[in-house]
């Protein structure tokens, strides 16, 4: 799973944005997942296959978000 | 002092800079770019052919706050997973990030910003297409990052930082951390429109 985490810079709308940019989030899922991450200080964004998950992480860390990864069966 | 971005007819989006805050813009982008080649993320590969045939990259995590905040660790669990994904993505992620501070800085120079600013009554207007908006999003990303780790921003902090006095090194700092943020949030407002 793709773990993102709070972090007391990037901006809502920011993060808002990247998941319907990066994900192809509908804005409303979007939303719903950033208001987890500031919420509940994470939000998993994506799950798939380890490859997939690095790929995601990889590109969230392109874009300035505190992202990592956990097994799903850790 | 600008009031940010806004959609441009054509489709993009432009932004009216003071030369003061375009020649701001460009020093955060060039110490960006200084840092993140600063720390060799390869060291020892000068050769450009046994650069490329060095796969080798970190494995720990950079030791300047600001380069661990951009390049978090992805398996916090797990040091052995977490120095492979180093190893194969920092390098990559590092020379991204320089490439897009550096086309910050091309870009505002394009736009009429001299190589060294003379006078206070120059403004230069930056009309950025779809791509680099995307771009300059990243870039400022990474500039509030940096700001925001030799500040040591936290989560909650405001009213310390509404109660520190003018004459404080870290005020203008601070000024210019919520500045960048500013522009980044009419960028983003600009892009979804």
């Amino acid at each position: 799973m793709t773990i993102v985490w709070n972090d007391p810079v990037n901006l809502m709308s920011y993060v808002t944005y990247v998941f319907c940019t990066y994900f192809g989030y509908s804005k409303k899922k979007a939303e719903k997942l950033m208001l987890e991450v500031h919420h509940d200080g994470r939000s998993v964004v994506s799950s798939g296959t380890r490859e997939e998950m690095e790929r995601d992480v990889q590109a969230m860390h392109e874009y300035g978000l505190w992202a990592t990864l956990q097994r799903d069966d850790l | 002092m600008t009031s940010g971005f806004e959609p441009a007819r054509g489709g993009g989006v432009v932004i009216s800079l003071s030369g003061f805050e375009a020649d701001l813009l460009r020093s955060l982008a060039s110490q960006l770019v200084e840092l993140l080649r600063n720390e060799v993320a390869t060291p020892g590969a000068v050769d450009p052919f046994e650069a490329m045939l060095d796969f080798s990259g970190p494995t720990t995590a950079p030791e300047d706050p600001v380069l661990a905040r951009l390049f978090p660790t992805a398996y916090p669990d797990d040091e052995e997973a977490a120095g492979e994904f180093r190893r194969f993505t920092e390098g990559g992620l590092r020379d991204t990030k320089a490439r897009t501070a550096a086309l910050m800085i091309d870009q505002l120079e394009e736009a009429g910003l001299p190589p060294v600013l003379t006078g206070d009554d120059l403004w230069v207007d930056v009309e950025l297409d779809e791509a680099s908006a995307q771009a300059w999003l990243r870039g400022l990303t990474d500039v509030r990052l940096a700001l925001a780790t030799r500040l040591g921003i936290e989560e909650g902090d405001e009213d310390f930082w509404a109660a520190l006095p003018d004459d404080d090194p870290r005020t203008h700092v601070h000024d210019i951390y919520e500045w960048a943020g500013f522009l980044q949030e009419t960028l983003v407002h600009a892009l979804w429109r």
